[in-house]
């Protein structure tokens, strides 16, 4: 709704006089109305969700309203990051959610954070917007389970009040699944660790003043068990001191959020930046991938409902030979079609989630991992089938950044792809659920 | 009296601002079955000022510090949602009474009479009200509870400013062609209008904060009060459909066609 549009609203509706326009916008309720898309009823069934839940969509759909669809066009086009949208969830506290009370956080579950990542994809800030804060709210996880006090009491509090930023360091350019094989090493020196080795993919690096880094401590040849030999930091990533470089990578979508190559050359870490005990860096890391899974998930729905309220909106209004094309069942099918596939998707999801905050050992721990494996391949894939179709939905327009659902499209394909591709998890449930023979 | 103020903040669970009414097929209202509901938008701005007030006594901007911020509602089974915002945004506690949700919303009088009942009981001395809800747009119960109280009232405040420890409030409203400043001793009334501030959203640690602070539910007989009505809805019906203008050629076309309709 343009100024003067509102501005009428507010006169005709609730009489306000003498509207000098110099103050009129800083207004919230006509900020908002700006903004608002929200006249339409919304295409997800919202029966079901706990009142936690729905106060967590309800807050952050505020937030994320004054941040409009042409605020996420032009930082994906210039490619800059979100710093203002990650500071409005830092300043409300929304960084914390998942984090316990006795830091600052507000300990709510991942049921909570998953509606919370999926909020804010789908209010059109996509998965650039769920990329600009994903690791503070999921790479906090191991941190604040596993930290020493005072990792505790300086570094949760300021990543929660968005002070810093954390990226989250495990994937490497030849072990992106193979996580045990890694190979950027962290050995000990005189005062601490000095880390040699490269990481890939690593969000937000750019903007982040810390990263969860997962280092090997114990030569491979050296451990008595694979899963042992890995070490997590919490470490500084200071641009002055000697032996970190990094390069952003050029990629198909998210261009507002930064993935990097980083490289450690010698990089010298205190000894105290160690979470957890030496050596079991991948357990520890192990409790928080059901969680990213869940994470992701919602991620994937949002934006597979924004795409889909954007096609259908689209398929009612753009007339062809005298009706809306919606009217052609060739037209409403498939997303008649997507739709389903995203309630489905939604369940599998919650379920997922539900398992997961579950966590009083009634649930075994397989059936958490599998829950959670399932709801992020179906909502990748549900997400997948929506934004594809809203493209086509759109015809030409679709095409046109405009119009978002290509911004949408492109940005689809990470929840496909990470953080565990869709074979691994195919190869997963065949093992095991399935229990047949395993293929690697 | 004592030097600190304790406030009431009436609000109403509405249709959110941004839902487009529509009639229900009885025709004897607007449809709100699965409908989005919110805080009246002039309710909030009473719950911000009353926790801006708190603010600026806690700074010392303020001669009078704020000892308590009652925050309440009327209606159904959902109203405690908008009350649980309120605490969130920074009400101490509330009290819900109950009125069934089939029966609607109570008239203003009743209201009214109803606040006037809580005023005496929770020993208010400031009364905070949003100057109109959304849905019924009637305007009338801060006006009539500073009636029944024989309180002064300043309606649609645009600024409200405590200006010392005796209680004197100064408040701005506008009227056509500027603003007005009014003051007054407590024991007040005050609606508030769209200009006086920006509402805060609740931020999470709020949030959580608000689920554990009380909340009392009432009934209107608590308050020595009947749900008398004296009006009925005969019928609600939508505005009829705007008709199309005509297109003119130029200036004269123009002045013709005024002149046609009489309107020169």
């Amino acid at each position: 709704m343009s100024r003067p549009q509102w501005q009428r609203l507010l006169r005709s509706r609730w009489a306000v006089r003498s509207l000098p326009t110099s103050q009129a916008g800083h207004n919230r309720f006509a900020a908002r109305a700006a903004f608002s898309s929200s006249a339409r009823r919304e295409l997800m069934e919202m029966t079901g969700f706990t009142e936690e839940q729905l106060t967590v969509r309800e807050a952050i759909s505020h937030i994320c309203s004054k941040f409009p669809n042409t605020y996420w066009q032009e930082r994906d086009q210039q490619e800059k990051d979100p710093k203002e949208f990650h500071a409005a969830l830092a300043k409300d506290g929304w960084l914390g959610i998942a984090l316990p009370e006795s830091h600052g956080g507000a300990g709510l579950g991942i049921s909570e954070a998953t509606m919370m990542m999926q909020t804010i994809t789908q209010s059109g800030a996509g998965m650039a917007g769920a990329q600009a804060i994903h690791a503070n709210v999921y790479a906090t996880q191991p941190l604040a389970k596993f930290g020493t006090k005072e990792q505790l009491e300086t570094t949760i509090p300021n990543i929660i009040n968005g002070t810093w930023r954390t990226c989250f360091g495990v994937t490497e350019p030849n072990t992106g699944l193979e996580t045990l094989k890694l190979k950027t090493l962290a050995s000990k020196t005189a005062d601490g660790y000095s880390v040699s080795g490269q990481k890939i993919w690593i969000t937000c690096a750019q903007v982040a003043s810390k990263m969860i880094l997962l280092a090997r401590t114990t030569p491979l040849e050296e451990v008595k068990k694979s899963s042992e030999g890995l070490s997590l930091f919490c470490i500084d990533l200071n641009r002055d001191q000697p032996g970190l470089d990094m390069r952003k990578i050029k990629k198909m979508g998210g261009r507002a959020v930064d993935a990097n190559e980083v490289f450690f050359d010698n990089y010298q870490i205190p000894a105290n930046t160690l979470i957890g005990e030496e050596n079991q860096g991948f357990k520890i890391i192990l409790h928080g991938m059901n969680a990213e899974r869940c994470l992701l998930a919602g991620e994937a729905l949002g934006l597979g409902y924004a795409a889909l309220e954007k096609a259908s909106q689209y398929a009612q209004e753009r007339v062809v030979f005298g009706r809306p094309i919606g009217q052609n069942q060739g037209v409403a099918h498939p997303l008649a079609d997507a739709y389903m596939k995203l309630e489905a998707a939604k369940l599998a999801t919650y379920h997922a989630a539900r398992l997961y905050d579950t966590n009083d050992g009634s649930v075994p721990f397989h059936s958490i991992g599998v829950a959670c494996n399932s709801a992020k391949y179906l909502a990748a894939e549900a997400a997948f089938t929506a934004c594809e179709r809203a493209v086509l939905a759109h015809g030409g327009m679709g095409y046109a950044m405009e119009y978002d659902v290509e911004r949408y499209l492109r940005e689809c394909l990470v929840p496909r792809i990470a953080p565990v591709s869709r074979e691994m998890i195919l190869n997963y449930v065949s093992e095991k659920v399935l229990q047949l023979p395993r293929s690697y | 009296m004592s030097k600190a103020l304790r406030i009431l903040v009436p609000v109403k669970r509405v249709i959110d601002y941004a839902i487009k009414p529509r009639i229900n097929k009885a025709s004897t209202g607007v449809e709100t079955t699965g409908v989005k509901h919110s805080m009246n938008p002039f309710d909030e701005l009473s719950v911000e000022e009353a926790v801006r007030l708190r603010q600026r006594g806690e700074e010392s901007k303020s001669p009078m510090k704020v000892e308590n911020i009652l925050a309440l509602s009327a209606g159904g089974p959902k109203t405690p949602d908008v009350l649980r915002t309120a605490m969130a945004m920074g009400a101490d506690r509330a009290f819900h009474i109950d009125v069934p949700e089939a029966d609607g919303s109570p008239e203003p009088l009743t209201v009214a009479k109803m606040l006037r009942g809580v005023v005496e009981k929770e020993n208010i001395n400031l009364v905070l009200l949003g100057k109109q809800a959304i849905d019924g747009d009637q305007g009338q119960t801060g006006q009539m509870l500073a009636g029944l109280l024989g309180w002064p009232q300043a309606t649609q405040a645009s600024k409200v400013e405590i200006k010392d420890e005796a209680g004197t409030v100064e408040v701005t409203h506008e009227v056509d062609g500027g603003v007005e400043t009014l003051r007054a001793k407590l024991p007040m009334v005050i609606t508030t209008d769209l200009r006086l501030n920006e509402p805060r959203y609740a931020s999470l640690p709020n949030i959580m904060k608000a689920k554990k602070k009380p909340l009392e539910k009432k009934t209107l007989a608590d308050f020595g009060v009947e749900d008398t009505r004296r009006l009925k809805t005969v019928k609600v019906t939508e505005p009829p459909p705007r008709k199309g203008g005509g297109k003119v050629e130029d200036v004269d076309g123009l002045v013709s066609k005024l002149k046609e309709l009489g309107a020169l």
